[in-house]
């Protein structure tokens, strides 16, 4: 009990950092990448002082209920997936918390923030699948959908369910809002929707969103370190190194991929999880 | 009764305190029967020989009822299936073949919860159709007032439920079964436009197709088994005797075109043309909850059968397609039914793998599902009544609008799909079955349509939740006694969310106990159910707390971000020439690429192929 | 930590001749990369802090400059890119030039040339980092007075080309800052200060702004 509050504890205390410190390193390597210097390491957590320094405009009150709402879902989405909580619960939670954020984008009768919500939307149901897919993987390889159960396996997930992985890999590019699939909104300048779900956020509002996007990265890589840990404390360091080659790699596909249209999206990630998942579900309950 | 009265003040007075009176029956025989641990009561009722006249008689007017209305309306076909269902089972009864002796009267664990959903939620659908008739005769007057006769037909459909639920001899379940297809038929042909009167034929037919298959199960059970009610027929063990499947099959047969499965469910979206309470309670209490229940009281029969296999599979599918199909309409009660649609194939799903999980998960959604699903149509019809319009795009704003009603309304689409409300947790069940029960195209089906079972829903949610700038409240018209109704189901559902580990306890773990037969462990954990509580607890701590916090006080209002051009409203912008022209976002509905006229046709199609797979091989097979 | 370690800016083209924009755009390459100081290109104004306007003011254009400036949170700079955008520059005397920036929205710092210079572009952006702190200590000292409770949403400035009289309209029109002062003198005048000032009344060209909802959400929180 005690060691799962301080798991807890410890998620929310250094997610934001870790998360803030991944997002300025892929600012820095994406700036390599196109032959810039780029701006310092720190420089996300710079642009969330400043937010919490400006002055808030809203369009309407409930929006800031939304928003708020939206980072404590967050947070605590993180928190039963590092406390070692059920899976499921996890996911479905996470869920929750997006459409907090896309009631927020809707609520302020933007034509922008509408347009991204609708995309946001869409995304979601792209990625919602392979989500509930990697839970269910999880479960046929320990027998249990609790995070807890899944740490002390005998072999690493990924040798049983490689597909699971390809697929979650794939809408991880969705959820980290990476360029052939940031539509909803981006880190870019190159939007032709303004920011789209958080056009009309700003502010404290836009600091809470950015840190929730934090809290978020951190649990995505966490469900991929889920992939390579097992009862081998080895396999921690594995897991470190595969998270970083795979966030890295997100940063590439950000930097040469153009963006693609909704359609293209909805298709080639549910083919992607048709395929690599659905065949990795089908073999594996064959060989039961 | 109620055909006597003229529509006055006394109609209602009787229907709001008969209804009461009624609900407050069932309510005590509920608890009653679940605060009595393990204990059935089998009646057999000695002198049955009046009753079973009655129904007899019954049966031969339903047919008379048919007979009339089809010819009147030249739709010969409804006579034949008619024929084809109620000539046979008179031919039984007169003929003596049908068995004595057994219990005509059951009432278990399974029987109290439909009794509590029926009497609850069936009841007080029927109160608000007092209010609902008056402003609905107001609005459209070119239909003729007959509210009188469409409330005595409400509360007969009621009757026929409980009739329905607590019989346990097959005959008097099939004469309730008829009952509440003519009921239905009569209902949506209520207005008896061209339209109510072509989907009413619908339903009659489908229906009547299900009765004859509910008939001929019957007949086998008769007079091959010399069994005569449904708790002998399944506690026959299948693998000795597999001859048992064949009206097995048939009823569950039955019971996909009650609860509206593809390929059948084009009956339920005709029934949208009916008055909203007959929808409501069409889609949420009674007609397609019957279907379901059916099917869980086979369900311990259906486990690794080639049937369950193939139930399973027409669920999954209903439950993915109508999803999609209900991303693609814009009407607010066309969404309700492809969502009903689509949930009641998820209960399919879950009975048709005959596991204690999915028993658990197809019980919970069904209680779950009648409270938010007949609240949200109310409340959809409170609205149109309001705004005279039930689009989804015209409910934009209606935050502001209508506040009470969009308040009751976000309660209710919270419940059919956010995470701590109970259709979820039925969900996460599901999966679990599923999951167990190895079924991987079930598993597929599941997570592809829960993601846009959430894109549906979530849409809708937030046209609700937009607040518009200068935009000014409508007249709330709602009389009180619609509010009777909306207020209670709106707490019922919050209370559920609060009480389903107790209802899992008390309610549904005796419903698995004595479905098996067998003490069975609990189905959900102690440690979820408490994050489960802690998230209840959040959803209204957040609000509450924001509040109290003063959270956004010093925030300054500002105008959306038009590109500069913002005419002031949000709603407006000033083009290149000064003027100012009308700005609206709507709603994605991707019509091109999961459109009615793409979709449905073929998802009919491939799942009237698998049922006549199934039903030739089933039935052929044992012969 | 100082907040000008993360400027976002909005840039907006007044009437330029679409020089100016072109150098903009030169500081966002590998050569100039301004995102080494942190500074973003928003392209929304609810997420700028600084206003970068190019090209002189026209009779189209003023009421979106004043409508993209007053949806910028507090602390603001305003930075006039060019001669243009400065005075007016070559098309001060066209028949449908108001004349520079400063006729619509109060600008800080004035970076000239024609085009503006890519390095002076980004020395007049460091410049306008200083005023940024400034205001900023402003704001927040203002922010406890409580009068950013203040609801613009119903200021609209609304303007028909026939509207157009250079020589009066604009000079006319309350700026934000002015705004903020009737504000404050309003709860000044009250003795404590009122939890939900009213909006002002007295701002030309605002749409009236009783309106039942909308102010009731103003008081929600």
């Amino acid at each position: 009990m005690a060691m799962t509050v301080l798991k807890v504890a410890l998620y929310i205390l250094l997610a934001p950092i870790l998360g803030g410190l991944m997002e300025g390193l892929d600012r820095v390597v994406s700036a390599r990448m196109q032959g810039r210097q780029g701006p310092p390491l720190l420089q996300p957590f710079y642009d969330v002082y400043k937010l919490l320094a400006k002055q808030t405009t809203v369009v309407n009150s409930i929006q800031i209920l939304f928003v708020i709402a939206y980072l404590i879902f967050t947070i605590f989405t993180g928190s039963l997936f590092f406390g070692g909580g059920d899976m499921l619960l996890v996911f479905f939670a996470l869920s929750m918390s997006e459409v907090m954020m896309v009631l927020a984008a809707y609520s302020t009768n933007g034509p922008y923030s509408a347009l991204g919500a609708n995309r946001e939307l869409l995304q979601m149901m792209c990625y919602e699948p392979m989500i509930l897919l990697v839970a269910i993987g999880f479960y046929e390889v320990s027998g249990s959908f609790m995070v807890n159960d899944l740490i002390k396996v005998d072999s690493p997930a990924v040798f049983k369910i490689p597909g699971m992985l390809i697929g979650f890999l794939f809408i991880l590019t969705i959820k980290f809002r990476k360029s052939p699939f940031d539509m909803s909104t981006s880190h870019h300048a190159h939007q032709e929707m303004v920011k789209g779900l958080t056009s009309d956020i700003s502010g404290n509002n836009l600091a809470f969103y950015e840190i929730a996007e934090w809290y978020d990265q951190v649990l995505m890589m966490g469900i991929v370190a889920m992939f390579f840990i097992c009862k081998n404390p080895v396999s921690i360091i594995v897991a470190i190194v595969a998270c970083v080659i795979f966030y890295l790699m997100e940063t590439l596909i950000d930097n040469v991929f153009p963006r693609v249209k909704y359609m293209a999206m909805l298709i080639s990630s549910w083919v992607v999880i048709l395929v690599a998942a659905g065949t990795n579900l089908l073999i594996l309950s064959v060989l039961d | 009764m109620f055909l006597v009265k003229k529509a006055s003040l006394l109609r209602n007075l009787i229907a709001v305190v008969g209804g009461f009176s009624i609900m407050a029956t069932a309510i005590m025989v509920g608890i009653r029967v679940l605060s009595m641990k393990g204990v059935t009561h089998n009646t057999y009722l000695t002198n049955t020989e009046a009753i079973d006249h009655v129904i007899m008689g019954g049966e031969i007017l339903l047919m008379c009822i048919v007979f009339f209305l089809s010819i009147k309306y030249k739709k010969y076909y409804a006579i034949l299936l008619s024929l084809i269902g109620t000539v046979p089972v008179l031919w039984m009864d007169l003929s003596g073949n049908a068995v004595e002796g057994f219990a005509h009267l059951r009432v278990d664990f399974l029987s109290a919860v439909m009794i509590l959903i029926v009497g609850i939620v069936g009841i007080l659908i029927c109160i608000y159709a007092c209010g609902y008739m008056k402003d609905y005769h107001h609005h459209h007057t070119e239909v003729a007032d007959r509210s009188n006769y469409f409330l005595a037909l409400l509360f007969v459909f009621v009757g026929a439920m409980f009739g329905l639920i607590v019989s346990d001899n097959l005959g008097w379940i099939y004469f309730f079964w008829e009952i509440t297809s003519v009921c239905s038929f009569l209902l949506i042909g209520y207005t008896r436009t061209e339209e109510a009167v072509n989907n009413s034929f619908r339903a009659l037919w489908m229906n009547l197709l299900g009765g004859c298959g509910f008939g001929f199960a019957l007949m086998v059970a008769n007079m091959h088994f010399g069994i005569a009610n449904l708790s002998q027929l399944t506690s026959i063990v299948p693998r000795q005797n597999m001859f048992v499947m064949v009206p097995v099959t048939l009823m569950a047969f039955a019971a996909l075109t009650k609860s509206a499965q593809f390929p059948f469910s084009r009956w339920l979206l005709g029934a949208m043309v009916a008055p909203t309470p007959s929808s409501a309670l069409l889609h949420s209490a009674t007609m397609v909850k019957i279907g379901v229940y059916m099917l869980i009281r086979l369900s311990p029969m259906l486990k690794g059968t080639f049937t369950g296999v193939m139930i399973t599979v027409i669920g999954g599918f209903t439950f993915f397609a109508a999803s999609l199909l209900a991303i693609t309409v814009s009407d607010g009660k066309k969404v309700l039914a492809y969502s009903t649609i689509s949930n009641l194939g998820l209960i399919t799903a879950c009975a048709g793998t005959g596991t204690t999980e999915g028993v658990w998960a197809a019980t919970m959604l069904i209680l779950f599902h009648a409270v938010s699903k007949s609240l949200l149509f109310q409340t959809v019809g409170d609205i149109e009544n309001c705004m005279h319009s039930r689009d989804v795009e015209d409910m934009h704003g209606l935050i502001i609008k209508l506040p009470k009603l969009a308040f009751i309304m976000i309660i209710g689409i919270c419940g059919m799909f956010m995470a701590p409300f109970g259709m979820l947790v039925s969900k996460w069940a599901a999966l679990k079955s599923f999951v167990d029960s190895n079924s991987v195209w079930l598993v597929l089906f599941l997570v592809f349509g829960s993601g846009s079972t959430l894109f549906y829903w979530a849409k809708w949610l937030g046209k609700i939740c937009t607040v518009i700038h200068q935009s000014y409240e409508l007249e709330d018209i709602t009389p009180r006694s619609e509010m009777i109704s909306l207020v209670p189901l709106t707490s019922m559902i919050v209370v559920m969310c609060f009480a389903f580990p107790w209802m899992s306890d008390h309610m549904i773990q005796p419903v698995l106990n004595e479905a098996y037969h067998k003490n069975i462990p609990n189905v959900i954990g102690g440690s979820d159910v408490v994050i489960m509580m802690i998230m209840v607890a959040m959803i209204f701590i957040i609000p509450i707390g924001s509040r109290f916090l003063a959270i956004g006080k010093k925030s300054k209002m500002t105008m959306s971000y038009v590109a500069g051009v913002n005419a002031g409203d949000d709603r407006h912008y000033i083009d290149s020439f000064g003027k100012e022209r009308p700005l609206y976002m709507s709603n994605w509905y991707m019509t091109d690429y999961f459109g009615e006229d793409k979709l449905l046709a073929p998802s009919i199609v491939i799942s009237a192929i698998i049922v006549i797979v199934m039903l030739i091989i089933v039935v052929g097979g044992a012969f | 930590m100082k907040i000008s370690k993360s400027p976002w800016v909005l840039h907006y083209d007044g009437s330029s001749c679409n020089g100016c924009d072109i150098e903009v755009l030169a500081t966002m390459t590998p050569l100039y990369d301004v995102e080494r100081f942190g500074i973003i290109n928003t392209g929304n104004p609810k997420h700028a802090d600084i206003l970068l306007l190019t090209g002189g003011i026209n009779a189209q254009t003023a009421p979106v400059v004043r409508q993209l400036y007053n949806q910028m949170p507090d602390p603001k700079v305003v930075i006039a890119c060019g001669i243009c955008s400065c005075d007016g520059g070559i098309f001060k005397d066209c028949y449908n030039i108001l004349g520079g920036s400063d006729k619509v929205v109060p600008v800080d710092v004035y970076v000239p040339g024609c085009a503006v210079r890519p390095e002076a572009l980004i020395d007049g952006v460091v410049k306008a980092l200083a005023i940024l702190e400034e205001k900023r200590v402003k704001v927040k000292e203002s922010m406890k007075q409580g009068y950013c409770t203040v609801d613009y949403s119903k200021i609209a400035v609304r303007m028909k080309a026939e509207d157009y009289d250079p020589a009066t309209q604009y000079d006319a029109v309350l700026t934000e800052e002015a705004l903020r002062e009737q504000a404050e003198q309003k709860i000044a005048q009250t003795a404590k200060p009122a939890p939900k000032p009213a909006t002002p009344a007295a701002a030309p060209a605002a749409k009236p702004a009783a309106d039942a909802a909308a102010t009731k959400e103003g008081g929600n929180a």
